[in-house]
């Protein structure tokens, strides 16, 4: 499985989390969000500027900026 | 009788709780602060079908338990401090996982709980099945499949409260293991807890330990304040362990304690919980909707619609019962100025009492129509699209997406109120985000300020006033968007929220929950705004007043009245003064009296209003406001503007000796105007540009003092709006005359 930014991630596109780089509050949102190693998630679209991206993780859509997506390493299946 | 055991309701945002609460205390609750924040308290009361009453309270929605929001802050010192009975977590089922990473925590703490399982029948749909009692059985407290929607599940779900509010009060907390590394420092870390007793009387020592790791800022302030030996010992190790994994795992306690989290949450839906019959990937409902309501294309244009939308539906609905409300205080007006003999007391009651009162409850049907229409678009997760659409915009101005709702409502399309756009920040969660939108917002082209643009527009720039009008909202934006940006690279500095956020799947809104919503923050715009409105009613009045004329200038005018009245014969008095004279046909020299009495009594009104308190500041600002053209009696109408800024025009036509001019019918206003030789379009656009960015009126400054929790806030947007329009006033009058442009 490649492994990749989040950001670089196209739209249908699913994979594992590898990894999540980032503390403090932004590290936490995206932790209480569920989006921590392990987690599998989905591209489900990105807003009409590209950016935030909506994935959808857990059974939920979440949104996040491509800044805050960029701390995130994805395996792609 | 015993005092009602009180239940707290907790759970993740969008998981349901509000639904929860509404049906189960139904009309009776109440709605508050907590203290020192703006974050909403709802009280309730529920009572049983066994006639017990249970006073139920809904915690602020969350996702965690940490120090990061005011909302999680608040939700756990509640349940320290007050520490209720009994907790009822709500949980949404088609979501389970990411809901019970709260629940944990919950756990962790050792609260008394009952776990509500919401949203049963979604789950359903989406092919998920639950075994709640396998779930219960893992978790070790009561599982209640819900809905609370249609009110399925809760007479069960309050038997299992009150079940557990019977046996023991005492918190259990669940010790989690959180690997070697953190596992050895955390019971170290408790070690120390307990034998200083540190925090202990309000913490499990274990939770505190874990708050120690997650790096709480909240819970290290305490306990540098209770004792900061112990404090200082808890931090050093922190600061250990902090490094070692650094260094071997490139990683951060509180992440290893989240992944501990989810990893016991998984190991639990993995026995049996959880059985999903189709593809987890599969395309809910939801997701269709958003492949067309959030497309590149059709997206923004949708968006555009349903904003326009809302404000059409608040702005064209309201009129109605704008109008009956504004009938009823004109009938009142008339009714007391009949019955009460003139004089300052009349004056104050109508002026200030009624007209105040009026102007209050005048934009109460405004706030409804347009929480209604937002409760709408809330309710069904249209907003937060909205959210996911706008960001990139509004980041740039170090906004949110969710500002955009606040300037439309505001006056984004010229023709809103401020006041309303002021309430609609509440849907923005981050504080900075929500101060810097709040602050900006009354710089929009309002419905009050509308009059005063379209009287100057009409005057100084007819052959093309659509395009100045238009372009007049552009400016709005361009402030409004731009000061945004500047608080947030000062007195608003800091990073910007993260947006990590739910798009909630689409719901049909409850009518109950619509009116609920609804009247609740009418009500309390009516309770918070209403007095503090009535009495700066007063006082602007008083200041047009009083001290009025001279008795030197009242003299004059007397004696000149009497010159008039003693000039013409007896019987054309006569028929000039009787009661409702103006309406007959009356004898060419009677209708000449009754002009000069008339001119007279504007000149009086005039003179009074000069030598009032307003008057002589208006005086006093002559000698700043010259350098933006502006004269004294401008300066009196923009005093009166911060009452509304549609007095702006009947203060100029009183100072200008036209008597009372309606907002509306300023024709002669209009042609006085255009004949002042002290009048020229470069003067009128710095005006323009004043009225638009000067102190907004004093209902929205109640209302920005009210929702950012202090007055200072209420007093800058006066303070630093004023200056900020002079400034740019001066710039547009000195700019243009030296040009050439005045003509």
């Amino acid at each position: 499985m490649p492994r990749m930014m989040l950001r670089k991630m196209k739209r249908g596109q699913s994979g594992v989390i590898a990894a999540v780089k980032v503390g403090g509050e932004l590290g936490r949102r995206i932790r209480d969000m569920g989006l921590v190693p392990g987690t599998r998630i989905t591209v489900q679209g990105r807003a009409p500027l590209y950016d935030p991206v909506a994935l959808r993780v857990l059974d939920s859509t979440l949104t996040l900026r491509n800044n805050e997506a960029d701390h995130i390493e994805v395996d792609v299946s | 009788m015993t005092a009602p055991i009180t239940v707290a309701l907790a759970g993740n945002p969008n998981a349901g709780k509000t639904t929860l609460f509404n049906a189960l205390t139904g009309a009776r609750q109440h709605v508050g602060n907590y203290p020192g924040v703006t974050v909403e308290k709802k009280e309730g009361f529920h009572v049983t079908p066994a006639g017990i009453t249970i006073n139920v309270v809904d915690l602020p929605g969350t996702y965690s338990l940490t120090a990061y929001s005011v909302e999680e802050v608040v939700a756990r010192d509640y349940l320290v401090q007050e520490r209720p009975r009994v907790v009822v977590n709500i949980v949404d089922a088609s979501n389970l996982e990411r809901n019970l990473y709260l629940t944990a925590q919950f756990l962790e703490l050792g609260v008394p709980m009952v776990v509500a399982l919401n949203m049963m029948d979604v789950a359903q749909d989406r092919g998920i099945a639950i075994n709640a009692g396998r779930l219960a059985e893992l978790l070790g407290v009561p599982v209640i499949p819900i809905v609370a929607r249609s009110n399925k599940g809760t007479a069960e779900l309050m038997a299992a409260v009150l079940a557990l509010a019977e046996g023991t009060t005492a918190w259990n907390p669940l010790h989690l293991s959180y690997g070697e590394d953190l596992d050895s420092v955390l019971l170290a870390m408790e070690k120390e807890i307990a034998a200083g007793g540190f925090l202990t009387a309000l913490y499990p020592p274990r939770w505190l330990a874990v708050k120690y790791l997650e790096n709480d800022s909240e819970i290290r302030a305490r306990g540098i304040g209770e004792n900061p030996a112990v404090a200082a010992a808890l931090a050093q190790k922190v600061q250990e362990v902090t490094d070692h994994l650094q260094k071997t795992m490139e990683t951060y306690p509180e992440a290893i304690i989240a992944d501990h989290r989810y990893g016991y949450i998984k190991s639990i839906l993995r026995q049996e919980v959880v059985v999903r019959t189709y593809d987890a990937d599969r395309l809910y409902t939801s997701d269709r909707i958003d492949r067309v309501v959030t497309n590149r294309f059709l997206g923004p244009i949708i968006m555009l619609a349903v904003l326009f939308g809302l404000y059409k539906f608040t702005f064209t609905y309201s009129e109605l019962p704008v109008a009956w409300l504004d009938g009823f205080f004109g009938w009142l007006r008339e009714l007391f100025g009949l019955l009460l003999p003139e004089g300052y007391f009349k004056s104050m009651l109508l002026a200030g009492v009624i007209d105040g009162v009026g102007g209050v409850l005048g934009f109460v049907p405004l706030i409804m129509f347009m929480f209604f229409g937002i409760a709408i678009l809330e309710d069904s997760g249209y907003l937060a699209r909205v959210a996911f659409m706008m960001d990139r915009i509004f980041r740039m101005f170090g906004l949110h997406g969710s500002s955009v709702m606040a300037y439309i409502v505001s006056g984004g399309i010229a023709g809103g109120c401020a006041v309303p756009g002021v309430m609609a920040t509440r849907t923005l969660r981050s504080e900075r985000e929500r101060l810097a939108t709040l602050l900006t917002v009354s710089f929009m082209n309002c419905g009050a300020k509308l009059p005063v643009l379209a009287l100057l527009t009409g005057v100084f720039f007819a052959s093309n006033q659509a395009q100045v009008m238009f372009l007049l909202t552009l400016l709005a934006w361009a402030v409004a968007l731009l000061v945004a940006k500047l608080y947030r690279i000062t007195i608003l500095r800091g990073e910007s929220t993260p947006f990590v956020m739910e798009l909630p799947p689409y719901r049909l809104p409850t009518f109950r929950g619509l009116m609920i919503h609804t009247w609740e923050r009418t009500w309390q715009y009516i309770k918070k705004a209403g007095t503090v409105i009535l009495a700066i009613s007063i006082l602007l009045w008083a200041m047009m007043t009083f001290p009025g004329l001279p008795e030197r200038e009242q003299e004059r005018i007397d004696a000149q009245r009497q010159e008039l009245l003693t000039g013409y014969p007896a019987e054309v008095v006569q028929e000039a003064t009787e009661e409702g004279a103006e309406e007959e046909g009356l004898s060419p020299a009677a209708e000449e009296l009754l002009a000069q009495l008339d001119g007279l009594d504007r000149l009086e009104a005039e003179k009074a209003l000069e030598y009032s308190v307003a008057g002589r500041i208006g005086r006093t600002l002559e000698r700043v406001s010259w350098l933006a053209g502006f004269d004294w009696r401008t300066n009196i109408a923009l005093v009166g503007g911060f009452a509304a800024k549609e007095i702006v025009i009947s203060t100029l036509g009183t100072a200008y000796s036209l008597g009372e001019v309606a907002p509306e019918e300023n024709l002669s206003l209009a042609q006085t105007l255009a004949e002042n030789p002290d009048w020229n379009p470069v003067m009128a656009f710095a005006l323009i540009v004043f009225v638009m960015f000067y102190a907004p009126c004093f209902v929205t400054v109640v209302c920005i003092a009210r929702e950012s929790g202090s007055w200072k806030w209420g007093f800058f947007a006066m303070g630093f709006n004023t200056v900020f329009a002079f400034g740019l006033a001066v710039l547009v009058y000195q700019a243009g005359m030296a040009l050439g442009l005045g003509g």
